[in-house]
């Protein structure tokens, strides 16, 4: 296969012309830096985006958008019950991951109980998990541990700490999606579900495994970003609803189910980072920005979709 | 079998009206006063642009798409309303309908490009709210005479937005359910490759309902502003969500082509009511949303066990 027919390939040739553009309007030493900070923002759109790549490669349909509900109430949770002290850091840690398969089975379980569709399965649920959120924290921001704000924003030179955390777990992640049997049956189930069955591939279990595993990993990502911030707050998930489904699709994952890649996460989570932080340098208001920045969306996913 | 096949089927289209009469019933419980006409314009009173941002969503469920970014368009065409609208209402005409023809263009996008519908739409929430921050920066504008005078009229006996909703699901209902081209519409949704090979072109359905679908969002956005004479950027950021539960609420189904328009706007009113009833029963209200979600998977629930009875028989 030619390097042009990578699926990844296209992500990361936006992300070098929009870092090119960037670097030709304010100089090299703010083209570093700003990869830098888009090291570290897209770190936490890869780390969301994992769990979403996965359950969309499950097939038409397959979305999860209780993301941002789970990202909030895991951080706002941890966040209180460690209530700054570092020795809460890893009980804080163990609460998010238990959370995020508490959420993960409850999604899956509207799923094949009601027999409904994930996307409305997971919207429904992410309406009680919210609620859960702002019933439970009533808008306080809880400060972190200083040890966790420490690691979140830590740097090894310019790398951040967290991306190279997050980078390994790529790497894991891609082993796990190519040669492992859980990841081969998630393609398997995308691209034919009725042959993956016939196959003798547990059609159901490998379902609950990846939604509890997109799940688990919107929680893990809402503890670091609550660190990363300063605090767990309610509408830290917003922006997490297309980026995790925009980074998942731009980095070329098909839609459709069944072909997945993970080198396409990092240049869509880094392309999407940049592409805001050229409109910003190029000094437009807020408005053009916001339109701006759909547009592009739209564009590059009309541009790799297939012709009918 | 055929009487319990008939009652699976009558409980199926009922589940809707029950659910509202339950809230309804509850809600004039807790509470006496509301059971007037007074009372009930009050509860009601935002029911016409919910219903009409549901029917526009049923539309898109209708060829098994979602759109996720009705909320922030129906922001945009309330901000229209209340400034070019108002101040030049040729300019506003045009405006309003140049969204119109931007959500066909979207079908037609959707549709030759072969691309999902959720993630086209997302990205787009960020055109139209970006958009609606150029026209109006801060929240402010004025509402049209007219739509005002329509929005607050008080006809005698019957409050206004009962009357209103139950037209425009009438009006929906006959156009989309009993006519010619309502079937081929629907049934683009069922079967698309049979109304394909059956001479129809899907481009144009696509383009149809997504144009329709837009024009009920341009509906939905004037009503609004009739009720709050002002607008701003984010007016109708919960839209999104509130007219998808809606039109699920009110039995229509995520695919196949098959929806309700008079089920649409009995959820929308029903979810609209959820919310005076919390606030009734003194509920926290951070379990509003939540109460909302609840009440989706409760009817959905039902649903399912309904469907298990009949297939059961």
């Amino acid at each position: 296969m030619r390097l042009t027919e990578k699926p990844w390939i296209w992500a990361w040739v936006g992300t070098i012309s929009v870092w090119g553009v960037i670097v030709a309007i304010s100089g090299l030493a703010a083209g570093t830096e700003v990869l830098t900070a888009a090291a570290s923002f897209g770190t936490f759109f890869v780390l969301v985006a994992i769990g979403q790549m996965f359950v969309v490669t499950l097939g038409p349909g397959n979305v999860d958008l209780s993301i941002p509900a789970c990202m909030t109430l895991a951080s706002t949770i941890a966040m209180k019950i460690m209530n700054g002290s570092e020795a809460m850091l890893i009980p804080g840690f163990l609460i998010v991951v238990a959370i995020g398969l508490i959420i993960g089975t409850i999604n899956f379980a509207l799923i094949i109980l009601l027999r409904i569709p994930p996307i409305i399965a997971t919207l429904s649920s992410s309406f009680l998990y919210l609620s859960t959120a702002i019933w439970y924290n009533r808008g306080l921001r809880v400060k972190p541990p200083e040890a966790l704000a420490e690691f979140a924003t830590g740097k090894i030179g310019v790398l951040p700490l967290l991306a190279i955390a997050v980078l390994i777990l790529t790497i894991i992640m891609h082993f796990v999606l190519h040669r492992t049997y859980f990841g081969r049956s998630i393609l398997a189930v995308g691209q034919n579900e009725k042959a993956a069955h016939l196959a003798g591939i547990p059609v159901e279990r490998t379902r609950f495994m990846t939604y509890v595993m997109c799940a688990v990993l919107a929680a893990i990502c809402g503890y670091f970003l609550a660190g990363f911030s300063g605090g767990a707050a309610l509408n830290m998930g917003e922006e997490y609803l297309l980026m995790s489904i925009a980074v998942v699709v731009i980095g070329g994952t098909s839609v459709a189910g069944g072909f997945a890649n993970l080198p396409g996460l990092w240049g869509a989570a880094l392309f999407m980072f940049l592409l805001v932080t050229m409109l910003n340098t190029l000094g437009l208001s807020a408005g053009y920005r916001l339109i701006l920045t759909g547009a592009i969306i739209v564009a590059v996913i009309a541009i790799s979709g297939k012709k009918r | 079998m055929m009487s319990r096949l008939l009652t699976a089927n009558t409980m199926r289209t009922l589940l809707p009206t029950l659910s509202l009469v339950a809230i309804l019933a509850a809600i004039f419980y807790l509470q006496p006063r509301t059971m007037s006409y007074f009372g009930l314009n009050l509860l009601l009173n935002l029911a016409v642009p919910i219903a009409l941002a549901t029917i526009a969503q049923m539309f898109i469920l209708c060829v098994n798409d979602l759109d996720l970014s009705l909320g922030a368009f129906v922001s945009l065409t309330a901000c229209i309303t209340a400034t070019w609208l108002y101040d030049t209402p040729v300019l506003g005409v045009l405006a309003l309908a140049g969204c119109v023809l931007a959500y066909a263009a979207l079908g037609a996008l959707i549709h030759l490009r072969n691309l999902p519908s959720i993630v086209v739409t997302l990205g787009m929430s960020f055109v139209w709210v970006g958009v609606a921050v150029l026209i109006l920066p801060t929240p402010g504008g004025k509402a049209p005479e007219w739509i005002r005078a329509l929005m607050t009229l008080k006809p005698a006996l019957i409050p206004f937005p009962i009357i209103a909703t139950l037209v425009i699901a009438l009006i929906v209902h006959f156009g989309l359910m009993r006519s010619a081209t309502g079937v081929v519409l629907r049934g683009a949704g069922g079967n698309p490759l049979s109304v394909e090979r059956a001479g129809w072109s899907l481009l144009k359905v696509k383009v149809t309902m997504y144009a329709i679908s837009g024009l009920f969002g341009v509906l939905s956005g004037m009503a609004l502003v009739g009720l709050t004479t002002s607008a701003d950027a984010n007016i109708a950021e919960r839209y999104t969500l509130l007219s998808i539960a809606g039109a699920i609420l009110g039995g229509s189904q995520f695919v196949g082509g098959r929806v309700s328009p008079i089920g649409a706007v009995i959820g929308a009113i029903t979810l609209l009511l959820t919310g005076s009833f919390l606030s009734f029963l003194r509920l926290n209200p951070d379990w509003q949303i939540g109460a909302q979600g609840a009440i989706l998977i409760l009817v959905l629930a039902m649903r399912m066990l309904i469907n298990r009875s009949d297939k059961r028989s």
